[in-house]
């Protein structure tokens, strides 16, 4: 009895091939855009765990000095019984790359500060301390730099992130051209019985940040990802739904017939959900490989987001995971089973008696529609409340939820008034029959049509959002980069060297000193600027006080990056103590995007007298933009500065332009195939339909439509519910703008973004779609205009 | 008990770790190896041999509290050269490595700390001072006399510290053939002497507080180029006063074929040193214990016929481990039998099962 339900079952599959690939295929992709993205971002938290390793001394307390600390500081701590370990830090730039340069002791530097890469490793050991010297890389560092002249050997460890190097410290010293050490850290455990460092030293004393920055930074951009993992996964269920839903439907005489030959409903039940189980291993299988290959494709970009937006290096380098494989398959049976669930519900109250024929299974009744619609408005409610009362970015990210949902939920009766409405225009008999067959289609393509809303509104969303960014990005670098060359000497008496070179060619040289201390318990930098024009004029100010500039000049206010302003609550007036003798109250406001931390500015002078004695290393020089090449050609000649050391802000604004289009490639990627997984299932639903449809098309064709206006009435109709989808997806994808730069942007960057509106984009979305819908019904279409006349006829004469 | 394990580990482990920590398996040829011939000098040979590829001062102590309890302490500095001569700075021709322990019946306290030479935050000083960091190893004794006559010894870890007055009360003791000690059948060899006789007076801090000990110390000092042959895996080192004022100095070198090659000097109450030869000491595990996820025996007999000595040792914790960069053995012992006493015994080589 199993062996021929079982037979009967596989019959089907067999009359049915596309079913069959529609259904694995839909499992496949929805698997695959899911495990893809959860494979994305296990890689990239592996490779914060390593970067947090490496970039552990961030995390390590520090001693600086603004005299620069050496050997001496050193051994005379080191006799005194504190663990303290020399660092030397340093960017170079190497065959156009920059490669950050961390110099230890690997005899005194404490777990955290890279010992990982050497721990085992004797090899590694000996060179760092040999002559010749030794930098341990990355293995995706080690390929870049190959052939790079200058440098001593390398040598490759998974335990060191994208872009660094660690290395002896005297080799760093030597690289990097200079004698002193960047700090001193402290190691976390200090010798029994000593007085604390923090008081028996003159230095100053810098507290390590917590170790789980970049993991709380990226975190928002991780559940942005998985938010896009869900949706796709979400549109893929649809398809299967559909694909499950159609097969379960076209097998009723066939569940009859068992049943009525003595099979038990239990073992029917089993045989199917067996069956189900079977199909979603297979499409399962299917999802992870193509999961894999989606985020090794994706994890380049993802990484450039990652250290564009959070200098998080990640490697673009994908490892696979057995655990990660597991649990894709699992989600794969999950959705299988919650797609499959009604359909097994359906044939478990099926009466055994009951006429054996095909229903409109997809057709729901008004009373249905009344619920789903009174379902959405409590969604689309909720999220309204979540976006004013919430807070918090998980909160921010249901809000995301509940407004897309609802707006799905929302649509078919949606479509079914604005159809109704369309009604009065309608001209002669066909057209009226088009709209009523359109109205009457809505519930059966209604899963399809809000795939493919949730398509467009995520497009049309993260769209507004990425092109606000880029607008907003690229004016604020303008203002922010104002002056045209920016400069890092190596020691104090080069800096004052080169401004003496550099005076009478340039017609302003603006000091940028800057010194990092505690704000609010929060590490902060503080910058003193000069009282120049290029300040006054060109900085980016979201709010200020009246006459600003000359109260930072006077040293009676200072200026506050947005982040600090709205992490703590600030508002103008407020004072702010910079240091025990200095306080001063906030005369601005400006924007800082880009950079998570928080920043001040205070005037040069006032800096000066705050930490007097900083040595002076960073300025930007003012000159005509078309003298600036050959000046910085010649202050690299003269100076043997390294590139780094010497920027053309052209170039920065080129990289960091770079850097953005990078940033939200992912986005685009994902918002791609959410396109191409809603017009899959736009396809799907159409070729279930096709079948189904022929007792309404018959009589029709028999009035004397021929089929190919049929054809072209069927690809009319798809393309106006496309359209009419289109046009409902405009306001909830802008909506869904607003919730990411108003509320998930702050909440996750601290910085909000002015909203921008690109209609243009939205149009060329708008043909996006017809094009899908249009290419979707194609076959479907094709089909019916083929048709042989006699299946037609049969409508009629197999009256049922 | 003497030439260190960690090194020695290191060294034993073959060719691939040999490139390793201080570039010890580098062939000797450009560093000095010890003659038979050459007489040690002193106070010279107190000072570091940068010329010798290794090097240590290695002090044990058995200390006593009022109430009886009873401790150990270790104090090692090690030095290894990558080659010979030291350079200034940050150079790293000369490492050194400290190793400090404490232990009771109940804990074993251990620290460790490494630096280059010539940065001054380790190395060996005029008037006579090894050190590593706050760590020191330091004569107090008065001008014109033996540097190591007297000492203070100080040492501080995460848990523990501690500040010992060591005073010698007898000479110097040259060990193997006039200072000139073999390792091997092969002849490997290494200078040695050790100073057995310290009376000890100090302090240890302790999370609890301090603890005022009173007991006995012994310095050893080795120095060479290649002190191990190939075929050895590892030691058993022992270091032990006697009740009567004698002290026995004993090891014997496992080797990969199952032999041991064993040395031993007796020294009589006066520091009169008698050398006894590979065999004549025979040393026989008696008990072993899991320590740090490896059998490591912990009770021994030790025999010497021609001195009629036949003892067992007991450690004071069995659990005596060096969690070191290279891991070892070393805690106090109590000896019965023959003849009744306490030293050191130190294990090297026990690699994990």
């Amino acid at each position: 009895m199993t062996r021929a339900g079982l037979s009967a079952l596989f019959a089907h599959w067999r009359r049915h091939p596309l079913q069959l690939a529609a259904l694995l295929l839909g499992l496949a992709l929805a698997t695959a855009l899911w495990s893809g993205v959860q494979a994305i971002n296990a890689e990239a938290r592996a490779s914060y765990d390593r970067a947090a390793e490496t970039l552990g001394q961030g995390a390590l307390d520090r001693l600086v000095s603004d005299r620069g600390l050496g050997m001496a500081e050193f051994t005379e701590l080191r006799r005194a019984g504190y663990r303290v370990t020399p660092l030397v830090e340093g960017r170079l730039e190497v065959g156009g790359r920059r490669l950050s340069i961390r110099g230890i002791d690997p005899l005194t530097a404490p777990p955290g500060l890279g010992t990982l890469a050497i721990a085992g490793d004797e090899e590694a050991l000996d060179g760092l301390l040999s002559e010749a010297g030794l930098l341990l890389v990355a293995p995706e560092t080690a390929r870049a730099l190959s052939g790079a002249e200058g440098l001593p050997p390398l040598r490759s460890s998974a335990n060191i992130a994208q872009g660094e190097a660690v290395t002896d410290v005297v080799t760093a010293q030597r690289l990097l051209g200079v004698e002193t050490l960047t700090a001193l850290v402290l190691a976390p455990e200090q010798p029994f019985g000593l007085p604390p460092l923090r008081e028996a030293t003159e230095f100053a004393y810098v507290e390590g940040q917590s170790g789980g920055d970049l993991t709380r930074l990226t975190e928002s951009f991780h559940l942005n990802l998985t938010a896009f993992g869900l949706l796709s996964f979400a549109v893929g269920l649809f398809i299967v739904q559909s694909a499950i839903g159609l097969a379960f439907e076209q097998r009723r005489q066939t569940f009859r017939t068992l049943r009525a030959l003595g099979m038990p409903l239990a073992r029917l039940i089993w045989l199917l959900a067996g069956e189900l189980t079977g199909l979603a291993l297979v499409a399962g299988t299917a999802g992870i490989a193509l999961g894999y290959v989606i985020a090794a494709a994706l994890l380049p970009g993802v990484a450039g987001t990652l250290r564009g937006l959070y200098g998080a290096d990640v490697s673009g380098q994908l490892t696979f995971d057995p655990l990660w494989a597991v649990s894709a398959l699992a989600i794969a049976l999950a959705g299988a089973g919650l797609a499959g669930a009604q359909a097994l519900w359906r044939v478990a109250r099926m009466p055994l008696l009951a006429p054996a024929q095909p229903r409109a299974w997809a057709m729901a009744s008004a009373r249905t529609l009344k619920a789903q619609g009174a379902l959405a408005g409590l969604l689309l409610l909720t999220s309204a409340g979540l976006a004013l009362f919430g807070q918090g970015l998980v909160l921010a990210f249901a809000c995301l939820a509940a407004l897309l949902i609802g707006a799905a939920l929302a649509l078919p009766p949606l479509l079914i008034a604005a159809l109704r409405a369309l009604r009065p225009l309608a001209r002669g008999p066909v057209t009226e029959w088009l709209l009523a067959d359109a109205r009457q289609q809505v519930p059966a393509l209604s899963l399809a049509l809000m795939a493919l809303l949730l398509a467009l509104s995520a497009n049309i969303g993260v769209g507004t959002m990425v092109g606000s960014f880029r607008t907003t990005f690229t004016g604020w670098l303008d203002q922010r980069l104002a002056a045209e060359l920016y400069l890092t000497a190596r020691t104090p008496e080069e800096a004052r060297e080169i401004r003496a070179f550099a005076a009478p060619q340039s017609d302003a040289i603006l000091p940028i000193w800057s010194v990092e201390t505690q704000i609010k318990g929060q590490p902060t930098q503080v910058f003193g600027v000069a009282d120049h024009a290029t300040y006054r004029e060109n900085w980016p100010l979201l709010s200020a006080a009246p006459g600003v500039w000359d109260r930072l000049a006077a040293g009676e206010g200072l200026l506050i990056n947005e982040q600090l302003w709205r992490r703590e609550g600030l508002a103008l007036g407020d004072p702010i103590r910079v240091t025990k003798g200095l306080s001063l109250p906030v005369a601005g406001v400006y924007s800082d995007y880009g950079n998570p931390a928080g920043q001040l500015m205070v005037g040069a002078r006032t800096l000066d007298a705050a930490f007097p004695g900083r040595p002076r290393l960073r300025f930007a020089l003012r000159l005509p933009p078309e003298e600036a090449p050959a000046l910085a050609r010649e202050i690299r000649d003269r100076f043997g500065l390294p590139a780094g050391n010497l920027v053309n802000q052209a170039e920065v604004k080129a990289l960091s332009l770079r850097v953005f289009e990078q940033t939200f490639l992912v986005t685009g990627a994902l918002n791609a195939l959410t396109l191409g997984v809603a017009g899959f299932a736009i396809l799907t639903s159409l070729l279930t339909l096709s079948t189904l449809r022929l007792p309404q098309l018959a009589p029709i064709w028999a009035l004397g439509v021929r089929p190919q206006r049929l054809g072209a009435l069927e690809v009319a109709r798809t393309l106006l519910l496309a359209a009419l989808t289109w046009v409902l997806a405009v306001p909830v994808g802008l909506a869904l703008a607003w919730v990411l730069l108003a509320i998930v942007n702050v909440e996750a960057f601290g910085w909000r973004l002015p909203m921008r509106l690109f209609p243009a984009d939205w149009l060329w979305l708008g043909l996006a779609a017809l094009g899908a819908a249009a290419l979707a019904c194609l076959w479907p279409v094709i089909r019916l205009t083929r048709l042989p006349p006699n299946r037609l006829l049969r409508v009629f004469a197999n009256e049922r | 008990m003497n030439v260190k394990a960690c090194l020695a580990a290191l060294m034993l482990a073959g060719p691939a770790s040999a490139q390793g920590f201080a570039g010890l398996g580098t062939e000797a040829r450009d560093f000095a190896v010890p003659d038979p011939e050459a007489a040690l000098r002193f106070p010279e040979d107190h000072f570091p041999h940068p010329d010798y590829r290794i090097e240590w001062w290695y002090l044990t102590a058995n200390l006593e509290a009022p109430d009886g309890t009873r401790y150990g302490v270790q104090w090692t500095l090690f030095r290894s050269a990558r080659s010979p001569g030291t350079a200034p700075g940050w150079e790293a021709e000369q490492l050194w490595m400290g190793h400090a322990a404490l232990t009771s019946a109940e804990a074993h306290r251990v620290d460790e700390r490494l630096g280059r030479g010539g940065t001054g935050q380790a190395g060996v000083e005029r008037p006579f001072a090894a050190y590593i960091d706050d760590w020191a190893f330091a004569s107090i004794a008065p001008e014109g006399a033996d540097p190591f006559s007297a000492a203070r010894l100080t040492a501080r870890g995460d848990d523990f510290a501690y500040d010992l007055a060591l005073r010698a009360e007898g000479p110097l003791v040259l060990q193997g053939q006039e200072g000139y000690s073999v390792k091997s059948p092969a002849g490997q060899a290494s200078y040695y002497y050790s100073q057995p006789f310290y009376r000890v007076e100090g302090a240890l801090s302790l999370p609890g507080g301090e603890v005022a000990v009173t007991g006995r110390a012994w310095l050893d000092r080795e120095w060479s180029s290649q002190p191990l042959s190939e075929n050895q895996t590892g030691w058993d080192w022992f270091s032990l006063h006697f009740a009567d004022g004698a002290k026995l100095m004993g090891f014997g070198l496992r080797e990969r074929d199952g032999g041991h090659f064993t040395s031993a000097t007796w020294i009589a109450p006066d520091g009169r040193p008698t050398h006894y030869g590979d065999g004549a000491l025979r040393l026989t595990p008696l008990e072993t214990a899991e320590v740090a996820g490896r059998e490591v025996p912990v009770r021994w007999r030790l025999e010497l016929p021609a001195r009629g000595l036949e003892v067992t040792t007991e450690p004071l914790n069995e659990q005596a481990w060096m969690g070191t960069l290279f891991p070892y053995w070393e805690g106090p012992v109590t000896v019965s039998g023959s003849h009744a006493g306490e030293g050191y015994l130190e294990m090297t080589g026990y690699g994990a099962e």
